[in-house]
């Protein structure tokens, strides 16, 4: 039974989580240099001690409404092929180990937008995770 | 014997010498009577001869020795020059190549080479009797090559001495005083042959005598004088050689028929043994005075100075604050050492793009062949330098569309002659320095692109539909030609066109942060123009406020800054224009263009940075200019790649990141 350590974190009133291996750091939220013209939801580039990284808020990625900035806000940088980029995310709550036979399919009823970013659904006594797919939420979309 | 340490020396020499000959070998078919072209050729074989059978290459070894064999007969006037024969010589060198490479990625360097090696036999018997390496035995024979050397140095007042060298018995470093010995004579003269070889001398597989062969202007006396300083060496035998003497035995009849052609000969031949001499000493020079070093080296370098640039930026934004006259002083002059140390490593990473070009000649010339084309490659400004990341990266896409053009531009000699051109087909490439940009261009003076084939075969490939097509203009159309999945060619070779290619073409060159543009006219011809950054590093730019936003503008494209009075503003077709020293200028309002979020009010002054791309301008209206600055030059990273009009960011003093603007995309 192969065991999968992930990173869980917040979003509006959910749980994702990502697996670790595809997390370089988890930041906190510093000076946003705007960059123009580029899809809403990418929200500029950060100084990533040296390295420009831009950044993505995830729920505008998602499609749901924007939040000011708090505390708990962190970026995490996530690493997939050769890209590096930081997901704005509400709140990183904490590490997991999940058994890969515990992941489900993603259940119908998560409404079109999401589903295609998910990988599937891990129930862990009361608390429900969502696999986030790293490959969709970071292809740029043509056009 | 440990030979690993020059291994990468072996390579990179091996390199070097098959580029010679290669290069000499194109000059050689334009000039196939030139015997010191042959020369050159043979001396590079000949080095690479010795050096991979010491590094213990055999098969490379063997082959340039047949190579050598089949040169020796040219020179010799033996065998003509022929398209057929230097065919069969390019596909050694190309053996040799793929060995060489094959070495150089840790292979064993071996390859069956046995189909070569019998042309190259059938050549070297096929038109005359050539001369047989003598056999090796340990009495003093020379081959004609050094025979050759050895008349030559005659001439020039040199003398030729046989030196049979006898160390102690008790001698225990015998390649070590070997070793000395050589260096002695090496001072004085030259060492032409020795028997046994060096190779075997050097890892003393001899009793404790051996002869060798030396050209110097110093007496027999002396010679001998200075041999036996050497310690632990028990007796020298100087004799002075016999040049009348036979060569070998098997030339022995030959000769005299041979002899007047050789007289002919000797004069040109000594010249170029004296110029080979110069060059000698002056490679000698030269490398007294480089050291190859490993391009990691540079790059961790160039990284550690990147980080020394943004505090230094830091450094002076600190030091401004603080107005201290001390920390003022000591600040600026550190600037100025960085400045110059920086210049320095841009330097060293500078390579001509001769490097990359000087493979093409080859390559144009063998396609040309197996096209049935007549093709003139001229390059233009080799010399001109570009980022050593950058040359790693050209040299594939310059190659696809050099064979683009080739292929699908340069039409056949009877298509060309019923044209009325010229058979022979002229493909230009040509390098130059414009702005912090280097241009290079690609152009043919074949068919050119037709508007009408290209559209067809975009639609039926689905890129386009029908509608779109009647409305793009003729560059846009061209520019199809880059789009995946598509290929003009109605006959499909293997040469170009199986429909990848021109579209990583593009893709590359964009990723060096550069850009591929073409022009055309049918039954003209087409250029190919690549436009490339000159280095992906250090640049200096100007930093300006848009509203409260810092964007960063690259000097190079700078002509100056200017604030103009709001009611100076000129209309003109739907555009503001100023008019700037007799010119109209439009104005590009950056905070538009880049949807800044307003914050400030306007201004009753515009501040303006002209800027240009080629002979048209722009001036891009800002809020206020911070000043001038140098700054390392960093990508947008993987995933965002095409941002309109920004060609990268940078990291300022206060840790911030700014964009880089890209003045060649905003100027059409």
């Amino acid at each position: 039974m192969a065991e999968l350590k992930v990173i869980v974190f917040q979003l509006k009133d959910e749980e994702y989580a990502i697996p670790v291996q595809q997390v370089r750091s988890i930041e906190k939220i510093q000076h946003i240099t705007r960059v123009p013209r580029v899809p809403k939801y990418v929200k500029g580039v950060i100084n990533l001690r040296g390295v420009v990284t831009p950044i993505i808020d995830l729920r505008m990625r998602f499609g749901l409404e924007e939040a000011a900035f708090s505390d708990h806000t962190r970026v995490i940088i996530v690493a997939l092929d050769d890209m590096e980029v930081g997901l704005i995310v509400d709140a990183a709550n904490d590490v997991v180990d999940i058994s890969t036979d515990a992941i489900e399919p993603p259940p119908e009823v998560v409404d079109a937008t999401t589903a295609d970013y998910i990988n599937g659904v891990v129930k862990i006594g009361k608390r429900l995770f969502i696999l986030l797919n790293l490959e969709k939420v970071l292809k740029t979309e043509k056009g | 014997m440990d030979m690993s340490q020059y291994l990468e020396v072996f390579i990179d020499e091996s390199k070097e010498h098959l580029q010679t000959i290669n290069e000499q070998l194109l000059e050689l078919e334009k000039n196939p009577d030139d015997v010191s072209i042959v020369n050159e050729i043979f001396r590079s074989a000949h080095t690479l001869k010795g050096m991979s059978a010491t590094m213990g290459f055999e098969d490379l070894a063997n082959l340039t020795h047949q190579m050598e064999n089949v040169l020796d007969a040219i020179r010799n006037g033996k065998i003509a020059v022929t398209p057929e024969l230097l065919d069969v010589i390019f596909r050694a060198v190309d053996d040799l190549e793929a060995m060489v490479v094959s070495i150089s990625e840790g292979g064993d360097g071996k390859r069956d080479v046995t189909e070569v090696v019998a042309q190259l036999k059938q050549i070297e018997k096929g038109e005359a009797v050539v001369a047989q390496k003598s056999t090796p035995t340990y009495e003093q024979t020379y081959d004609e090559f050094e025979y050759t050397i050895l008349k030559q140095s005659a001439e020039q007042g040199f003398h030729s001495y046989e030196v049979t060298i006898k160390l102690r018995s008790d001698c225990l470093l015998k390649a070590a005083r070997v070793f000395m010995i050589f260096e002695v004579i090496e001072q004085i003269g030259e060492v032409i042959k020795s028997v046994p070889t060096v190779e075997m001398l050097e890892a003393e597989q001899f009793d404790d005598q051996f002869v060798v062969t030396v050209v110097t202007k110093v007496s027999q006396d002396e010679l001998q004088k200075r041999i036996m300083k050497v310690s632990e060496v028990e007796e020298v035998n100087v004799q002075s050689v016999d040049l009348h003497r036979p060569v070998a035995q098997e030339n022995a009849q030959e000769k005299p028929v041979e002899q007047k052609e050789e007289l002919k000969t000797v004069e040109q031949v000594v010249e170029k043994k004296q110029e080979g001499q110069e060059e000698k000493t002056a490679s000698k020079q030269v490398s007294n005075k480089t050291i190859r070093v490993n391009i990691e080296r540079l790059d961790i370098l160039m990284n550690l100075f990147e980080e020394l640039v943004i505090d230094r930026g830091r450094l002076e934004q600190i030091s401004r604050e603080l107005n201290n006259p001390e920390l003022h002083e000591t600040v600026e002059r550190m600037s100025r050492i960085s400045g110059d140390l920086q210049n320095i490593i841009l330097n060293m990473r500078m390579v001509p793009v001769e490097t990359v070009f000087n493979r093409f000649p080859r390559m144009v010339r063998q396609l040309a062949r197996d096209l049935g084309k007549k093709i003139n490659l001229e390059i233009i400004g080799a010399e001109t330098e570009l980022d050593r990341t950058v040359i790693d990266e050209i040299g594939d896409p310059l190659v696809h569309l050099l064979r683009n053009a080739i292929d699908h531009g340069i039409e056949t000699p009877d298509v060309r002659r019923a044209k009325g051109k010229l058979e022979e087909g002229t493909v230009k490439l040509k390098a130059y320095h414009s702005g912090n940009h280097v241009f290079i261009e690609i152009e043919d003076d074949g068919a050119g692109i037709s508007r009408e084939k290209v559209l067809k075969k975009a639609i039926s490939k689905g890129i386009i539909s029908e509608q779109n097509a009647a409305n793009l203009t003729d560059k846009q159309v061209y520019e199809l030609i880059f789009a995946s999945g598509f290929s003009t060619a109605d006959k499909v070779s293997d040469i170009s066109g199986r429909g990848v290619g021109l579209d990583v073409v593009k893709s590359t060159i964009e990723s060096l942060g550069g850009s591929v543009s073409i022009d055309s006219e049918e039954g003209v011809g087409s250029v190919f123009s690549i436009q490339l950054p000159l280095t992906l590093s250090i640049i200096s730019v100007m930093l300006v406020e848009i509203q409260n936003e810092k964007y960063a503008i690259p000097l190079s494209s700078i002509i100056e800054t200017a604030i103009v009075k709001k009611e100076d503003i000129l209309h003109a077709h739907n555009q503001k224009v100023i008019d700037f020293r007799g010119k109209v200028v439009p104005l590009l309002f950056l905070k538009d263009i880049f949807e800044v979020p307003v914050i400030k009010e306007e201004d009753d002054f515009l501040s303006v940075v002209i800027v240009r791309k080629g002979e048209k301008m722009a001036g891009l209206v800002v809020d206020s200019f911070i000043g001038q600055q140098e700054v390392v030059l960093k990508s947008l990273g993987n995933y965002l790649t095409s941002v309109f009009a920004i060609s990268g960011a940078t990291i300022l003093g206060d840790g911030q990141v700014a964009l880089i603007i890209d003045c060649n995309a905003l100027i059409k």
